[in-house]
């Protein structure tokens, strides 16, 4: 009975420090974003509420929660509520197989990348229930082309963390770390990470690829409707979305944290970086061009890459 | 006669003014006042309304010199995710319904700036037959920014404004001591 006990007050102070380790993630990561494309545009970014800046996340976040939520009246108002819960767990739940140090990981389960390719296929059921649910022409719009996006170019990311499983020989991230103790696996493996990287940014809606949120066109996707708290919710899912794929591509192509905790931390900031700079340098993609590189091009490179990496594995090992 | 006008003024600065928090809830309850007010002036999401002339000085507002990013001020798309809503430039009696209906979706608490002669009065279109005379007589105005059009400086002056009445607000207090 107390052995129970403590397993879930062990496993309820887990969820808390990785809930509130993520929460603090992603305010800073919306701060070091603004600052970042401050610098890349000559200007300085927030520096005035706070010590320099820092604390201008804590005063989104509150003046977000405490604004008005709006439900509009046509809208479903079950499904309205709910989907920015959904996408915001999910993000969560991600979470779970990702290490925070060398043995130190909060569910090492054996097929931690099964995992994560289940789950973030779920993910897009928040963004098109909230684009259903808002009962409006440009949520739904924004809606359907962030699900046709992100289902898209998971076909593309999928096959290449299908080569880096094959050139590993193992679905479980901590051995995947540990097998680039000597090599990472970005040296052999380039062309698969430039793919990565791409559908990284496809299917967390960033520029480039930022079709459901071109201001010019359908205002703000699917989350148009949404203000305060569910609007919170789909910012701070955004954003745990981005550091969870930067952090994905540090484990599968930079080696992760084997070996040091520094680095690795270095490892994730530095491709959140590459996200941001992307951010501030590339134009929008169109529709049409989107979807034909997804489909036309990356797919058939990444099933190139996919027989490569086996061919490769057949001679070598 | 200056007693009268002692009378008056006093009047007045009472009318605006509450008396200061002295006792312990209401102390607690001003700090949060105070901070609620830090968090909202601290991060002013304005909607785009760009309408002529003066929506350029908005952007130059925004651009790298003057950096209204330093502030927290960052345009949002949609109605539902801004704080204020910066009416840059001529409100024609065509947009007017636009207007009201984007004031409308915006959540509370939410704030007006007018900026510029066409948005304060009509400005240079004044006796035109299809200007409204000032977007105050379609939504209520916190903030008038003087100009034609106003400078970028202005521009920031006027949202620094609209800061401090947002910091002079008691929402709280006011509702604990009704």
């Amino acid at each position: 009975m107390e052995n129970m006990l403590y397993i879930i007050i062990e496993g309820g102070l887990k969820s808390l420090i990785v809930i509130i380790g993520l929460l603090i993630g992603v305010a800073f990561a919306t701060l070091l974003e603004r600052k970042v494309m401050a610098a890349m545009q000559k200007r300085r970014g927030p520096n005035v509420v706070g010590f320099v800046g820092l604390l201008q996340p804590l005063a989104d976040g509150l003046k977000l929660v405490l604004k008005e939520t709006i439900i509009p009246i046509v809208a479903d108002k079950l499904i309205y509520a709910i989907a920015p819960i959904l996408t915001f767990t999910i993000s969560i739940v991600l979470w779970s197989v990702i290490a925070v140090g060398v043995q130190s990981v909060f569910a090492s389960i054996n097929s931690g990348v099964i995992f994560i390719l289940a789950i973030s296929s779920i993910g897009v059921y928040g963004i098109i229930l909230a684009g259903w649910a808002s009962n409006s022409k440009y949520a739904f719009l924004g809606g359907l082309r962030s699900a046709a996006q992100m289902v898209s170019y998971e076909v593309a990311l999928g096959l290449i963390i299908l080569s880096i499983i094959t050139y590993a020989g193992t679905v479980n991230l901590q051995e995947i770390m540990e097998n680039q103790e000597k090599v990472w696996f970005i040296i052999p493996l380039l062309p698969g990470f430039l793919l990565a990287f791409i559908s990284a940014l496809t299917e967390t809606n960033r520029p480039p690829f930022d079709l459901p949120e071109a201001e010019a066109e359908l205002v703000s996707g699917y989350n148009v409707e949404y203000s305060s708290t569910g609007f919170a919710l789909f910012f701070l899912g955004e954003y745990a979305n981005i550091i969870l794929m930067s952090v994905l591509l540090s484990v599968f192509f930079l080696g992760g944290i084997v070996s040091n905790k520094i680095l690795g931390a270095m490892k994730g900031v530095g491709m959140l970086c590459s996200f941001i700079w992307v951010r501030a340098t590339l134009p929008r993609y169109r529709y049409d061009q989107l979807m034909y590189l997804g489909w036309k091009s990356l797919l058939p490179f990444a099933l190139l890459i996919y027989i490569g990496v086996i061919s490769m594995v057949l001679i070598i090992k | 006669m200056a007693h009268n006008a002692q009378h008056l003024s006093k009047l007045l600065a009472s009318s605006f003014k509450q008396a200061p928090p002295n006792t312990l809830p209401e102390v607690v309850i001003s700090k949060i006042d105070g901070l609620v007010n830090w968090a909202r002036t601290g991060s002013l999401w304005p909607m785009t309304f760009g309408l002529a002339c003066c929506a350029v000085e908005m952007m130059q507002g925004y651009a790298a010199r003057y950096d209204m990013d330093r502030f927290g001020v960052i345009p949002r798309a949609s109605p539902r995710q801004s704080d204020c809503i910066i009416v840059a430039g001529t409100l024609t009696n065509k947009m007017a319904p636009a207007l009201r209906k984007v004031y409308d979706q915006m959540p509370n608490p939410r704030y007006v700036v007018s900026m510029g002669s066409c948005a304060n009065g009509g400005g240079y279109y004044h006796y035109s037959y299809s200007v409204v005379r000032g977007c105050d007589r379609i939504i209520p105005v916190d903030v008038y920014i003087p100009g034609c059009p106003p400078t970028a400086e202005a521009f920031v002056y006027g949202i620094l404004q609209l800061q401090k009445k947002i910091g002079r607000e008691q929402n709280l207090l006011t509702w604990w001591r009704k």
